[in-house]
C-alpha cells in the first residue's frame, strides 16, 4: 500500500519540529546562552521520522550521541527537549542527562546511550525481554556507520541474530566518524553488507527519502515481530553541519556538502506532497508556521522552568532515594 | 550446604517466585555441560527450560549488555561470566550502561540485574585469578556483593535478585564447595547450615565473625577464613581479634566498623585485592575520618602486592595474604601503646 498523505504530511512535519529545533538550538548554543555540547542531526531527518513512523506506540527506540532527531520523531516533546537540554526539572531527563542522553521511556525512546556502539546490546536486551515475556513490542536501534566498528556491535548483533530478536538495527551512515572518512575504516562499499556475516538480512537504503526509509523499516519491523528475526538497514545520509559545535568541517569539500544538500530531505518531501497534489504551498507554510510557534512555545517553556537545586546531583542513583556518602 | 548449592537453591527459590527472574551466561544450561564455570547452575534447566537458563555466545559485553536491556524491559536477568576477569570484556557495559541509566534518565528507569562473577587466585593465574571487587565499588550506581558463608550466599542473591540496581555479586572461587571435575584444588569449601525456611539478608550490614577486644579484622570472601585463623593464633598468645565480615562493599555497614574499633582501637583490614586504589584502602580512609579520635595506632592493610596473580603455586601463596601476615600485622599493630 502507498503511503497515505496522512503520513507524508505527518512526515513532513515530523522532519520540520526536529530541524527548526536543532537550528534554534545550535543558534543558542553558538550565543553562549546554553549549555553542554551539541550534535547535531540536520541532514538526517529522514531517517529518525521514516522509521519511528513504521513502529507502533509500544515499540522501542535506542539512540546514540547524536540523539534529538530520534527523541523527537518517538515523540519527546519539544519542551521537553527543550528544557533538557537547557538542564531543567522539567526536561525528558530532569537535567541529568543533556543533549546527549534525550529520550524518554515514558514515550518509549529510552534515554541516549552516548557510547558508540553501546547501545546495540542494551536493544537486543530489550528485544529479548519483549520475546521472553511475548508482549509483540519491537526495538528499533539506532546507530552511526562508526559504531558497526566496535566490538560491542558484533556481540549484539550476533545475539539479536541468534536469538531471532525483535530488532531492526537502523544505521545512519552519514559518512563520517567525526572526521574520519568511512571508507578509510570500513572495506566494505555498502554497510548493509556486514549482515551476512550475521546471518541476517541486510538493506541500503537512500537515507535522504523518508518515504523509502520508512518503506523500508516498516518491513524490517513486520519481520521482526514476526519472530523471524532482526534486519540491518543501512540509510545512506549525510550530516549537513560538523560533528559536533567546534567542528570546522576542514576534513571535507564544500562541493561534497553542496552535492548532498541539494538531496535534503525536507524540500524533497515537500516538493512531492505538492507535485502530487497532497498539498499547496500554503500547506505547507501553514505547517512552518505551526513548527514556528511550537518551537516557541518550547521556549518560553524552558524558560520558565525551574533549574535543579545544585545537590539534586546525589539523587537517582539508586533505586533507593538513600543520599550517595 | 556449600556455597555452590545455596547459590542455586537461591536462584531456584527465586525463579519459582518470580517468571520475570531468569539466567544467561556460558555454558550455564548445555545438557552435559558444566552447569556456569563452578556448577552453580548444574540441573537448573531440567526444571526451567533453556529460555529462562540461556546460554549464550562467548561474549561478554552481549551478556552485561542484554541483561541491561532484559531488565529495562521488565525482566530481572542473572548474568554470569565464567571469571571475574572477564568483566573487564564488559566493563562499557556494566559501568556506562548499567550503573547510569537510572542515573541519565533522571530516574525514569530501572536496570534491577545481578551480574555474577567468580573471584580469587586459585593457580590460574594473571587472568583467571583476579579480584575484581575494587573496581567496581568505585562506580557510583552499582551495588557489591561478596558472600562468605553458604548462608550469606543464599540470602545475599536473594536480595540482590530482588534488588532494583545492578548488583555485582562476587563469588570467591575456594569457597564455593563445587564438586566432581570442578571441585578446586586447595579449596576451604566452608559447609554451613542453611534453613529450610524462605530468608534474605539485607545489604549493608557487616556481622562479627569473632568477637574481641583488642583489634579489629575486617576481611571479606575467602579473607574472612584467614582472618579467623589469625585470630585463633593470636588468641593462643593472649591477643583478642574482633573479626567483621561486611558481606556487602556497596552498601558498606560504615557503623559496625566504627563501633568495632570504638572498643578496640586498632585496625587491620585484610583483602585479597591489590593494593593500591582497593577496598582495604577506602576502608582505611572511611574509618580514618570517622574515628580518628579513637584510633591508639595506625590502621594497616594486609592485601595483595600491587602485582598481576602469579602462577606457580609458591608465588602464588607468597602473593595471597595469609594467616601469618594477618597474624604479623596485628602483633605490630599492638606494638602501639
Amino acid at each position: 500500500m502507498p503511503p497515505s498523505k496522512d503520513l507524508r504530511l505527518r512526515m513532513y512535519r515530523q522532519m520540520l519540529r526536529i530541524r527548526r529545533f536543532e537550528e534554534k538550538v545550535n543558534q543558542l548554543f553558538l550565543e553562549g546562552r546554553m549549555p553542554g555540547t551539541l550534535h547535531l542531526y540536520i541532514g538526517q531527518e529522514a531517517c529518525a521520522v521514516g522509521a519511528c513512523e513504521a513502529l507502533r506506540p509500544g515499540d522501542w527506540t535506542t539512540s546514540t550521541h547524536r540523539p534529538h532527531g530520534h527523541a523527537i520523531a518517538k515523540g519527546v516533546s519539544l519542551d521537553a527537549m527543550m528544557a533538557e537540554l537547557f538542564g531543567k526539572t522539567t526536561g525528558c531527563a530532569g537535567g541529568y542527562g543533556g543533549s546527549m542522553h534525550t529520550g524518554d521511556p515514558e514515550v518509549g525512546a529510552l534515554t541516549a546511550i552516548a557510547i558508540v556502539g553501546g547501545s546495540v546490546p542494551v536493544a537486543a536486551g530489550m528485544a529479548l525481554g519483549f520475546k521472553m515475556r511475548k508482549t509483540n513490542q519491537v526495538v528499533c536501534c539506532f546507530l552511526g556507520d562508526g559504531a558497526i566498528n566496535e566490538g560491542a556491535f558484533h556481540e549484539g548483533a550476533n545475539m539479536a541474530a541468534i536469538w531471532d530478536l525483535p530488532v531492526v538495527f537502523v544505521c545512519e551512515n552519514n559518512k563520517y566518524g567525526a572526521s574520519t572518512p568511512i571508507e578509510q575504516v570500513v572495506r566494505l562499499t555498502k554497510l548493509s553488507d556486514r549482515a551476512q556475516g550475521y546471518g541476517i538480512p541486510g538493506v541500503t537504503v537512500d537515507g535522504m527519502d523518508a518515504l523509502a526509509v520508512h518503506e523500508t523499516v516498516s518491513r524490517a519491523v513486520e519481520r521482526a515481530r514476526s519472530g523471524a528475526g532482526p534486519t540491518f538497514v543501512e540509510c545512506e545520509t549525510y550530516r549537513f553541519g560538523g560533528h559536533s559545535r567546534t567542528d570546522t568541517r576542514s576534513y571535507r569539500s564544500r562541493e561534497e556538502e553542496e552535492a548532498w544538500k541539494r538531496r535534503d530531505p525536507i524540500p524533497r518531501l515537500a516538493e512531492q506532497l505538492c507535485d502530487m497534489g497532497y498539498a499547496t504551498g500554503e500547506d505547507l507554510q501553514a505547517i512552518a508556521e505551526g513548527v514556528a510557534e511550537e518551537l516557541e512555545g518550547a521556549l518560553r517553556f524552558a524558560a520558565a522552568s525551574p533549574g535543579p537545586a545544585p545537590e539534586d546531583c546525589l539523587r537517582h542513583v539508586f533505586a533507593e532515594e538513600q543520599p550517595p556518602r | 550446604m556449600t556455597i555452590a548449592e545455596a547459590l542455586r537453591e537461591a536462584i531456584r527459590e527465586e525463579m519459582r517466585r518470580d517468571e520475570r527472574v531468569f539466567c544467561l551466561g556460558e555454558d550455564i544450561g548445555i545438557p552435559g555441560g558444566f552447569g556456569g564455570a563452578f556448577t552453580v547452575t548444574l540441573g537448573l534447566s531440567e526444571e526451567f527450560g533453556h529460555e529462562r537458563i540461556l546460554d549464550t555466545p562467548i561474549s561478554e559485553a552481549g551478556i552485561a549488555g542484554t541483561a541491561v536491556g532484559a531488565a529495562l524491559s521488565g525482566l530481572r536477568p542473572i548474568a554470569d561470566v565464567q571469571y571475574g576477569d572477564f568483566l573487564f570484556c564488559a566493563m562499557d557495559q556494566l559501568v556506562n550502561q548499567a550503573a547510569k541509566l537510572r542515573y541519565m534518565s533522571g530516574g525514569k528507569v530501572s536496570v534491577p540485574l545481578v551480574m555474577r562473577a567468580p573471584c580469587g587466585a586459585t593457580t590460574r593465574a594473571a587472568q583467571h585469578g583476579q579480584s575484581p571487587e575494587s573496581f567496581f565499588i568505585h562506580v557510583p550506581g552499582l551495588k557489591v556483593v561478596c558472600p562468605a558463608t553458604a548462608y550469606d550466599a543464599k540470602g545475599l542473591l536473594k536480595t540482590a535478585i530482588r534488588d532494583d540496581n545492578p548488583v555485582l555479586f562476587f563469588e570467591h572461587k575456594l569457597l564455593y564447595g563445587s564438586k566432581g571435575m570442578r571441585a578446586e584444588k586447595g579449596a576451604l569449601s566452608p559447609v554451613g547450615e542453611v534453613p529450610v525456611e524462605e530468608y534474605t539478608i539485607p545489604f549493608g550490614q557487616a556481622v562479627i565473625r569473632r568477637e574481641g577486644t583488642e583489634v579489629t579484622i575486617v576481611a571479606k570472601l575467602l579473607m574472612v577464613y584467614k582472618a579467623l585463623a589469625a585470630a585463633e593464633t593470636l588468641a593462643a598468645e593472649g591477643i583478642s581479634c574482633e573479626v567483621i565480615d561486611p558481606r556487602t562493599l556497596v552498601p558498606f555497614d560504615t557503623e559496625r566498623v566504627v563501633e568495632s574499633v570504638r572498643k578496640t582501637e586498632r585496625l587491620v583490614i585484610v583483602d585479597e585485592c591489590p593494593r593500591t586504589g582497593g577496598w582495604a584502602g577506602e576502608v582505611a580512609a572511611e574509618i580514618q575520618e570517622q574515628a580518628f579520635g579513637h584510633l591508639d595506632a595506625p590502621i594497616r592493610r594486609v592485601t595483595a602486592p600491587d602485582t598481576p596473580v602469579p602462577f606457580a603455586p609458591a608465588m602464588e601463596r607468597y602473593y595471597v595474604p595469609d594467616e601469618d601476615d594477618i597474624a604479623r600485622t596485628v602483633r605490630e599493630v599492638l606494638e602501639w601503646r
